[in-house]
């Protein structure tokens, strides 16, 4: 019946797809780990629960950033910024919950600033212990830096690759921020050892399979709720500022506005994920911070199609399984493949992966008609974004040309 | 609805490739013990971490064509965790899962050794962690072979304030828990031996820093204050070697302050002109010069195996020959690979280390080793100019840190505690709960 | 303290009686114990009994002790100096320094030294070099005896200040003498001349004997001494402006020289090409394959083999970059940010090939002599390579700037960037141009690479070091401007040397990058921008 209603708000079959199949996983896996024995060639090994709820958190990141470079045309290069600032916040919910638990025995101070000799809590580390303080810091806490940092730049109209540098120079600003121990967040080696959440422990196969379902009812959520926000006003004018900021501007709208919006609910969305990943990895750290991270997340994003909302969850998935793949099975030599898999997609595939589909099905299709008819669909039938839009046309001309 | 089927048909699909991913590989034959290796082969550790890994390929082959281990060949298992830490994590719960093995030799830097520490814990496996560490740990499953600070650190600065008549430090480190802990403990050493707060300056830099005037020049105007002064440097592997090339470049010579560094080996002044840089110093357990039959053997087989006389051993490298013998000899004493027979049989175990004498692994999961203090030569290579009379046991629970001097490790029955309080009497911490 | 006694009593009848002195028999047979000293502070002893003779035959001797060429076979008592290594080393006599025909290598060991010893030798060294017949030796020895004061050498002093004809080596040794005096118990009179004397030379060692001085002096002298000092420190504190300033320069120059490449790959043409760093990391790996070539061919010229490995370097990565343009980029002109995944495979595929071929630890570039030490401009030290770095980076400005204002080539190039479909209806062959702009920033990335060998690692991840400072100036410049990358380099470069001090290396690289951030804000297209509608497709 939900679906029902969504399917009429205009979410595309695919989209619908994506999400029946989110939700059947989130009940699925936790059964086939779970209730079926271990000897069964359908018992889903507790590793592969921790390593698929690991790509959902990545696919949700991947997915906040298509939301602001896909649809709105800013490239941002420092998303894992905010994934990982939501994941410090769980994280420093998880080391209250290690209580007097860790290995000093301390009733409140974590492990690591017992050594390092600090008398007590900082007062930033104040709140932590609640579930709700926590849930609300890892929307605030990126949702605020997001909202502090377009303010400024998308006012000042910082466009294009210098709002990419700019982020980038952000991210490695955090980077180099939380790598001091001087910040109280557990240095490079950042928040770990963690032991239960919300009560029930981490290591048990039952909370990991609850988290795995969490996260992919998570990214269904942030599924819906980006295809509900490209589809609406504000989502047309969004594809509108990143096609042509100045026309928009001298329609009357403000980019600016429509911007810090979705820049900030990107960010928001980029710390739930982050806050999904960390219990399931069980460490949070500054190299999360990296630029090469998120100038990954921008890749797994074009792998799987930018502009569209299937794409980067494919994307995601796609690329972390290859590189755990990869690592394994070519562990001298995986570079080489990861390299050379990006030198290809971007010359092959610029639509990422969900263009190569697209473009498939149109070419079947066109065999199909008798008359070569140009696909000269109506707009709506395509509402997924111009890249999912054919080739030919009127959308030609909209041709997305983010951040240039 | 067609949607749903064709939507749980793709699902089933996807669940069955996984479960084959994760089940394929452990169809492999049966009859070979597998050894797991976790290092870093690319990003920014694998500098330091690959020579390890092929030390590791060097050690399991030399034990194979002694026959293997309780009748079966051992198998190597590589995997690339990519200096990425909770790919570190990853990639031991599928060396340990996925892949069967026994036992692990890996990591390099703390944050990897605490990333892949709950999966060793919970899937109960053993980890031998070969590289010198800030201690304030001690687990169950893991092995730690290299130095803790007590078999490194202090016995450096003993040696520069006994034989240099060093009064005033300069404790210059990387940005991170190592040198951090290590200098907390340090400061609180010299302390207790009567050097004063001024005359010790601690000085720390980012990873990877590679612009040092500004530091090298803070050095040199604080050693010009008429007291003897030398660099204590916990300088992590990348930020080495422009260190270095500044301090020779601007002119500071060993004689005048001599820098005393935990962190480079053979391994990184291969990267340097030692030539201006001879007489600094580093402690170690372990020197490629060091002269014994055993070392001999083994500089003579890593050069056949690697088919390059150029390549030069280290610490590290010894730290996994005495993990690896230490646990292969386990493995016979319990007659079988079973990690909690292992944990058990492995206390107490003596194997030769390559200084010429025997290493034991005790108790608290840290082994005994002779401390070393070499000198750079402009080969490259260090000269040993003392040693420890004897071997130090390594001392998880540092006695210069306040909150840590009243703890002990024991994993043997019945005590099985990494924490044991023994004011207190209890087991975890300050055993509050 | 008894060495320098009797050094006290020798030196003067040495420098009245010149150097011509019969040799004592007794110096081969100290030389002879050092083949049974086991021990450090034997082998200490040996050296002390050596300087006590304070005969200037045993010199060589003690050198070649002190850089650890002096071997010695335990068996029979040989010492010997060694020169050269393996196969062509020749045996020394140590108190002769002529080969000895016939010695047998076998069973020598070298004598061993640690950095005590090596203090000795040095003490003693200079105390028998003061009469030296080379002005250089004097004055270091002069040097030495400044730096570490010992008051029972001020007579000694006195008796070489009365020979010294050197008026430099004169100066030098007056000021020992003065740094000697304060150590000494003379009386107040003497030493106020000694705070005069030493007032001049203003470095950070006269300052801490001057604060000696005051701690335990009072009257005219601890007045003395305080003025003496206060001046010292604000000449220091001129001095470290300086010398922040010129860390700031030489930092500077290192960004732009990483920079450079990237202002015209990404500023000219609009390529955020993520594989610059490994275009630099490749023109460092030339310089150690050039090195290592040069060293086997021939080992004379290592001196110049930086000289070689530039243009090396330059067409290395100059080719590679042209083969990434015309294999990948030129597909992806209009898509500037497609080119950022693409060369970002690139520069992975890169580091691995390198990592494959080479090994993943760092490789040894040595310094020439040219680039090593350093000379001091007052109470700053400035260092050869950076001097040079500083020099090549404007060097290498000039020359693109040359190539982009005064060739056609650069018309041609700043024709097809500024408008790519007018420049080729006027007959420009704009894919040509594409690629060897392309070729020249990797080329020009390549020859920067050669530069930073010199300073730090050469290593698989060299290029990622560099990659983010190099984007940061080139947009804080402004894209499309190399004078903007100029400025933008310098600019970074002192900013950050002078929070270094009071912030931190850490703190003051995260406020300068928030400082970046700040400024895009205020100029959004950096410090220098191109104007006009170019800018906006």
């Amino acid at each position: 019946m939900i679906f029902s209603r969504l399917f009429s708000g205009g979410l595309d079959r695919r989209v619908l797809l994506l999400l029946i199949l989110l939700v059947a996983a989130a009940i699925a896996v936790p059964v086939l780990n779970l209730a079926v024995p271990p000897s069964s060639s359908f018992h889903m090994p507790p590793h592969a629960v921790a390593l698929l709820g690991k790509y959902l958190c990545y696919a949700m990141l991947a997915l906040s950033l298509d939301l602001v470079w896909g649809y709105c045309g800013i490239l941002s290069l420092g998303h894992g910024a905010f994934f990982a600032i939501g994941g410090y916040a769980m994280g420093m919910y998880l080391m209250r919950q290690i209580g007097s638990r860790g290995v000093y025995g301390h009733p409140v101070l974590p492990d690591f600033m017992v050594f390092l000799n600090w008398k007590e809590l900082p007062w930033y580390w104040y709140g932590f212990d609640q579930f709700w303080f926590v849930a609300l810091m890892v929307m605030l806490a990126p949702g605020l830096l997001a909202f502090a940092f377009g303010w400024l730049a998308f006012r000042s109209r910082v466009t294009g690759v210098y709002l990419s540098i700019i982020t980038q120079a952000m991210t490695y600003a955090l980077l180099l921020a939380f790598f001091r121990n001087d910040m109280g967040f557990g240095g490079n080696n950042g928040l770990t050892d963690f032991k239960d959440i919300l009560g029930f422990s981490l290591q048990a196969p039952a909370t990991r399979a609850a988290l795995f379902s969490t996260s992919a009812l998570m990214l269904a959520l942030a599924v819906v709720a980006t295809a509900r926000l490209v589809s609406s006003k504000y989502g047309k004018l969004m594809v509108a500022v990143r096609d042509a900021e100045s026309r928009t501007r001298f329609l009357g709208w403000r980019p600016e506005n429509i911007k810090l919006l979705a820049f900030t609910i990107s960010a928001v969305m980029a710390g739930i994920a982050g806050a999904l990943y960390v219990p399931q990895v069980g460490i949070i750290n500054p190299s999360e911070f990296a630029p090469a991270n998120s100038i990954e997340v921008v890749i797994w994003t074009a792998v799987g199609g930018r502009g569209t909302i299937v794409g980067p969850v494919i994307g995601a998935i796609a690329v972390n399984w290859g590189k755990s793949w990869f690592t394994a099975a070519l562990p001298e030599v995986w570079l080489f493949a990861l390299g050379g898999l990006f030198i290809a997609v971007t010359l092959l595939m610029p639509k990422g992966i969900v263009g190569v589909w697209e473009q498939w099905r149109s070419s079947l299709k066109a065999r199909r008609r008798v008359a070569p008819v140009p696909p000269a669909e109506p707009p709506a039938v395509s509402p997924s974004g111009p890249a999912a839009a054919p080739v030919t046309g009127p959308a030609l001309a909209a041709r997305p040309q983010p951040a240039e | 609805m067609k949607l749903t089927s064709r939507a749980s048909g793709l699902l089933m699909g996807a669940t069955i490739i996984a479960g084959m991913m994760s089940a394929g590989q452990s169809f492999a034959a049966e009859d070979t013990i597998k050894v797991g290796i976790l290092h870093s082969l690319s990003g920014t550790m694998a500098i330091s971490e690959t020579t390890l890994k092929d030390a590791m390929l060097m050690l399991i082959e030399e034990q194979n064509k002694k026959g293997g281990l309780l009748g079966k060949k051992l198998e190597a298992v590589v995997v690339d965790p990519a200096s990425d830490w909770p790919l570190f994590a990853e990639k031991a719960r599928e060396l340990i899962s996925v892949n069967g093995v026994d036992a692990v030799f890996g990591c390099w830097t703390s944050v990897s050794r605490k990333s892949v520490l709950p999966v060793f814990e919970e899937l109960n496996s053993l980890l031998f962690y070969p590289v010198q560490y800030e201690g304030e740990e001690s687990q169950r499953n893991v092995f730690y072979t290299g130095a803790a600070p007590n078999q490194q650190a202090i016995p450096a600065v003993d040696y520069l304030m006994n034989e240099e008549g060093v009064e005033r430090w300069v404790l210059a480190g990387t940005d991170y828990v190592y040198p951090q802990t290590t200098n907390k403990i340090l400061k609180a050493y010299l302390v207790s031996k009567g050097v004063a707060e001024e005359d010790i300056m601690i000085n720390y830099t980012p990873f990877g820093h590679s612009d040092w005037q500004t530091i090298v020049t803070d050095i040199k105007n604080f050693g010009s204050a008429g007291k003897k002064t030398a660099v204590v440097s916990t300088i992590n592997g990348d930020a080495n070697v422009p260190f270095y090339k500044e301090l020779a470049n601007q002119g500071i010579k060993a004689e005048d302050i001599p820098v005393v560094a935990f962190s480079v080996g053979e391994e990184e002044l291969a990267g340097i002109d030692t030539g201006p840089l001879v007489g600094h110093l580093a402690a170690w357990n372990y020197f490629q010069s060091v002269e014994s039959e055993a070392n001999a053997a083994f500089i003579e087989t890593w050069h056949a195996y690697t088919g390059n006389d150029k390549r030069v051993t280290n610490d590290p490298m010894e730290a996994h020959y005495i993990g690896f013998n230490m646990w292969v000899k386990a493995v016979e004493k319990a007659g079988t690979t079973d990690a909690d027979a292992v944990i058990d049989a492995i206390v107490g175990v003596s194997v030769p280390n390559l200084s010429g004498g025997y290493s034991t692994m005790m108790p608290n999961h840290h082994i005994t080793k002779p401390v070393l203090i070499g000198e750079i030569q402009d080969d490259g290579q260090f000269e040993v100019v003392w040693e420890t009379p004897g071997l130090v046991v390594g001392d998880e629970w540092s006695d210069f840190l306040p909150d840590s001097k009243d703890l002990i490790a024991d994993w043997r029955a019945p005590l099985s505690c990494g924490n044991f309080n023994v004011a207190t009497g209890k087991c975890g911490g300050k055993g509050i709960n | 303290m008894i060495l320098r006694a009797l050094c006290l009593i020798l030196l003067p009848l040495l420098l009245v009686a010149g150097t011509a002195r019969a040799q004592d028999p007794s110096l081969a047979e100290i030389a002879a114990k050092f083949a049974t000293a086991e021990k450090f502070d034997q082998t200490e002893a040996l050296v002390r009994e050596l300087g006590a003779t304070g005969d200037p035959a045993v010199r060589p001797l003690l050198e070649a002790l002190g850089e650890g060429r002096l071997q010695a076979r335990k068996s029979d008592g040989a010492v010997y100096i060694v020169e050269g290594s393996g196969k062509n080393a020749k045996l020394l006599d140590p108190l002769t320094g002529e080969e000895v025909p016939d010695a047998s290598a076998s069973g020598l060991k070298k004598v061993k030294v640690n950095n005590g010893l090596r203090r000795v030798i040095r003490d003693t060294l200079s105390s028998l070099t003061l009469g030296a017949k080379n002005p250089q030796a004097r004055l270091s020895a002069a040097s030495n005896m400044l730096a570490n004061p010992d008051p029972a050498m001020v007579e000694a002093l006195d008796a070489a200040i009365a020979a010294e004809e050197d008026p430099a080596v004169k100066q030098r040794m007056q000021e020992a003498r003065a740094a000697a005096v304060l150590q000494s118990d003379l009386p107040d009179a003497e030493k106020i001349a000694a705070v005069e004397v030493l007032g001049s030379v203003g470095d950070r060692n006269v300052l801490s004997l001057l604060a000696a001085v005051e701690a335990k002096s009072e009257g005219d002298l601890r007045r003395a001494a305080e003025r003496a000092s206060n001046n010292i420190r604000s000449v220091l504190a001129a001095w470290d402006a300086a010398q922040n300033i010129w860390f700031g320069i030489s930092l500077g120059s290192v960004l732009l020289l990483a920079a450079i490449g990237l202002a015209i790959t990404f500023g000219v043409m609009g390529v955020i090409n993520m594989a610059h760093g490994e275009m630099v990391m490749l023109g460092a790996y030339t310089t150690f394959v050039v090195q290592g070539a040069v060293q086997s061919i021939a080992p004379n010229l290592q001196d110049w083999s930086l000289a070689f490995a530039l243009p090396i370097a330059f067409v290395v990565a100059g080719a590679v970059g042209i083969a990434i343009e015309r294999g990948i980029i030129r597909f992806l002109y209009g898509r500037p940010l497609e080119t950022l995944l693409a060369t970002w495979g690139v520069s992975l595929v890169l580091q691995q090939a390198v990592r494959t071929i080479f090994g993943p630890t760092n490789r040894e570039v040595a310094n020439p002599s040219w680039m090593s030490a350093s000379f001091e401009i007052g109470q700053m030290a400035i260092t050869w390579n950076r001097l040079w770095i500083v020099v090549f980076s404007l060097a290498v400005f000039a020359l693109l700037l040359f190539i982009f204002n005064r060739t056609s080539w650069g018309l041609h190039m700043r024709a097809v960037t500024q408008n790519r479909r007018m420049a080729a209806s006027m007959g420009i062959r704009t894919p040509w141009v594409d690629a060897f702009t392309f070729g020249l920033g990797s080329g020009v990335a390549g020859i920067a690479g050669v530069a930073l060998s010199q300073i730090g690692n050469v290593s698989p991840n060299l290029g990622q070091g560099y990659i983010i400072d190099s984007f940061m100036v080139v947009v804080f410049g402004g894209v499309g401007n190399l004078w903007g990358t100029l400025l933008g380099a310098f600019s970074l470069g002192i900013a950050n040397k002078f929070l270094e001090p009071y912030a931190g290396a850490v703190l003051g690289k995260i406020v300068v990058l928030v400082l970046i951030i700040l400024f895009i804000q205020k100029r959004p297209r950096g410090l220098f921008a191109l104007k006009g509608r170019a800018v906006e497709a």
